[in-house]
């Protein structure tokens, strides 16, 4: 098994999804499954081969320098669990 | 008189035109239809309103004898994954359940522009991860085609509210979604058509992002030439998605043409894998004699990292999903769940637990984990190296072919719950979709025939970059040939 326990608890944590300790050890299962199927990528020669990326060539255009878009808070806010005061309201970070 | 729903997209263009039937009339039959389908689940949201507004506007046009809209009073369905302005559009998570969009993506601004309506959301896996809309938070769709046995079958996945709508004529086409198979799978399960274009063709913006660098759109219909009049309207440069192509869209459907005289066609030897039943096997050679009798030459070719082109995807994709849904924080839009007491992270945390179901947040994990220190290299890398060695086989074979033809898929559609146990199992069911995805070429699935139950069974032409045309033309050879006319028994 290519993930343990303590692993999946630390992915959680990386990825913002809180786990139930009962879900770990299955998830550690299941993930190694996934993982260890995947490792057959091992078996190909990729030496000296350009990892890709952008698969049909296209250059990032430029454009000008000027805003386009905005005055609309209204919209940003619409959609927001809780807004106050025009902004967006979260639980409270710093003590 | 066959009724309205059953016409193809083109039929009703044309009835339009010769007045015999109205818009008003189209659109009242389908959103009907819709409503008296409710057991396929194939809509999260219906939105009769906005069919019949099109319709009006096409009627009014017509009575005023004005220049039509290429899709005037042509009512659609739209895939949850696009974001539609003042309509829920929630990508089949709960935690985008109530999510009111403010905006219009680009394709599906496209298709009202050009006058088609919309009769609702389509219901999909759930951030389109998914191969039987069997992830979903609004539940399963139900394929139209039942079992041998009369037991439910999936729609395919991801896209199969989509395939279902269309299969069951409550629209006659829909938008579609394709990351590693999403149209072109569920299209061949419910005996349909649907096309990936090159990837850049159809804009992103405004689609809620999976895996931004094999993200694409494309049209799903019942026929060849209706893909080609969607695809048309669908496709097109956009300067706001930095991945669109300034290239101009060809009058596709006015180009069609089933005489492949001088096209070669290749046939991938590694696409012959172990365990895939031999009806598919005789269903490609005879697709394969199709394209032949329309005059291509056909030749076997090779493309040989083909078999690991499924593990490469399920190191990118995840990668990329992980990153593209660590929006979903439950600050901006969506759902928060505030623990008592919690502080951010235990926000982000609980919402992000409640808000993805299984898969979802098993491929965030994965894609967590392959980015993360110490395992970049050995993953992520070592996926994209693969991923430039199977672009360039297929830029190899296009030097002896035009076109490739293959299975859409490893079987017909399956029973509810079968693969659900077993992710690899059910990823599988992308093995032929998912190279031409990560090489970003036009793809389409057409039905072939049917199983030995009775079930469709598509074909994949895969082209060149750019080469859609190719591929509706081989595709339309394919269905001219096929004579495919089988449709699912109304049962629902």
């Amino acid at each position: 098994m290519s993930v343990d326990a303590d692993t999946v608890r630390k992915i959680s944590h990386l990825a913002r999804i809180e786990v139930p300790e009962e879900r770990v050890e299955p998830m550690a299962k299941e993930l190694s499954n996934i993982l260890d199927w995947v490792e057959q990528l091992g078996e190909v020669d990729t030496d000296g081969v350009e990892p890709l990326a952008a698969v049909i060539p296209n250059a990032l255009r430029w454009r000008e320098d000027k805003i386009t878009d905005g005055n609309v808070q209204d919209k940003v806010l619409a959609n927001a669990p809780k807004a106050m005061h025009g902004f967006f309201a979260v639980p409270k970070v710093i003590e | 008189m066959t009724a309205v729903t059953d016409l193809t997209l083109a039929e009703m263009r044309a009835g339009l035109r010769a007045k015999d039937f109205s818009a008003k009339e189209l659109a009242e039959t389908h959103n009907a239809a819709v409503e008296g389908a409710r057991a396929l689940n194939a809509f999260t949201v219906e939105t009769p309103e906005i069919a019949l507004a099109a319709a009006e506007a096409a009627d009014a046009a017509i009575a005023a004898g004005d220049e039509l809209k290429p899709l005037a009073g042509i009512p659609l369905g739209i895939k949850d994954l696009f974001c539609t302005e003042g309509v829920e559009s929630t990508a089949g998570s709960n935690i985008l359940k109530g999510f009111i969009p403010q905006y219009e993506s680009t394709v599906s601004a496209r298709l009202k522009a050009d006058g088609a309506g919309m009769l609702g959301k389509l219901n999909m896996d759930e951030f389109a991860m998914g191969s039987s809309n069997e992830t979903s938070a609004w539940g399963n769709v139900v394929n139209p085609w039942r079992g041998k046995g009369n037991e439910a079958l999936v729609p395919g996945g991801s896209s199969g509210g989509s395939s279902t709508a269309v299969a069951a004529n409550l629209c006659p086409g829909a938008t579609g979604t394709d990351t590693g198979g999403s149209i072109r799978q569920p299209a061949a399960f419910t005996g349909i058509c649907g096309i990936k274009p090159t990837y850049g063709r159809c804009s992103r913006w405004g689609v809620v992002a999976f895996a931004s660098s094999l993200d694409q759109a494309g049209p799903m219909a019942r026929t060849v030439t209706d893909c080609a009049v969607l695809l048309k309207s669908m496709c097109g440069f956009d300067p706001k998605d930095s991945t669109s192509l300034d290239e101009p869209v060809p009058d596709f459907e006015a180009a069609l043409s089933a005489d492949l005289k001088g096209k070669r066609v290749g046939i991938p030897k590694e696409y012959t894998i172990e365990g895939i039943p031999s009806e598919i096997d005789a269903l490609w050679q005879r697709g394969a004699d199709m394209l032949r009798d329309a005059g291509a030459e056909v030749v076997e070719v090779s493309l040989p990292h083909t078999k690991y082109a499924l593990p490469t995807y399920y190191i990118i994709a995840p990668a990329e999903a992980s990153s593209n849904l660590a929006r979903y924080d439950g600050v901006r839009y969506g759902r928060r769940e505030t623990p008592e007491g919690g502080n951010l992270i235990d926000m982000y945390e609980a919402t992000r637990s409640a808000g993805f179901g299984d898969e979802v947040k098993r491929r965030v994990m994965i894609g967590t984990y392959v980015l993360s220190a110490g395992y970049y290299d050995a993953y992520y890398l070592k996926a994209q190296k693969v991923r430039r060695l199977i672009q360039q086989d297929f830029e190899a074979v296009w030097e002896r072919c035009d076109l490739l033809l293959t299975p859409t898929a490893p079987s017909a559609a399956f029973a509810a719950g079968d693969k659900l146990d077993d992710p690899i199992a059910m990823y599988l069911n992308d093995v032929f979709c998912v190279p031409a995805s990560l090489a970003g070429l036009p793809a389409m699935s057409v039905p072939g025939g049917l199983s030995d139950d009775g079930l469709p069974l598509g074909l994949q032409l895969v082209g060149k970059p750019m080469d859609e045309q190719g591929v509706l033309n081989a595709g339309l050879a394919l269905e001219q040939a096929a004579g495919f006319t089988a449709r699912a028994e109304k049962w629902w």
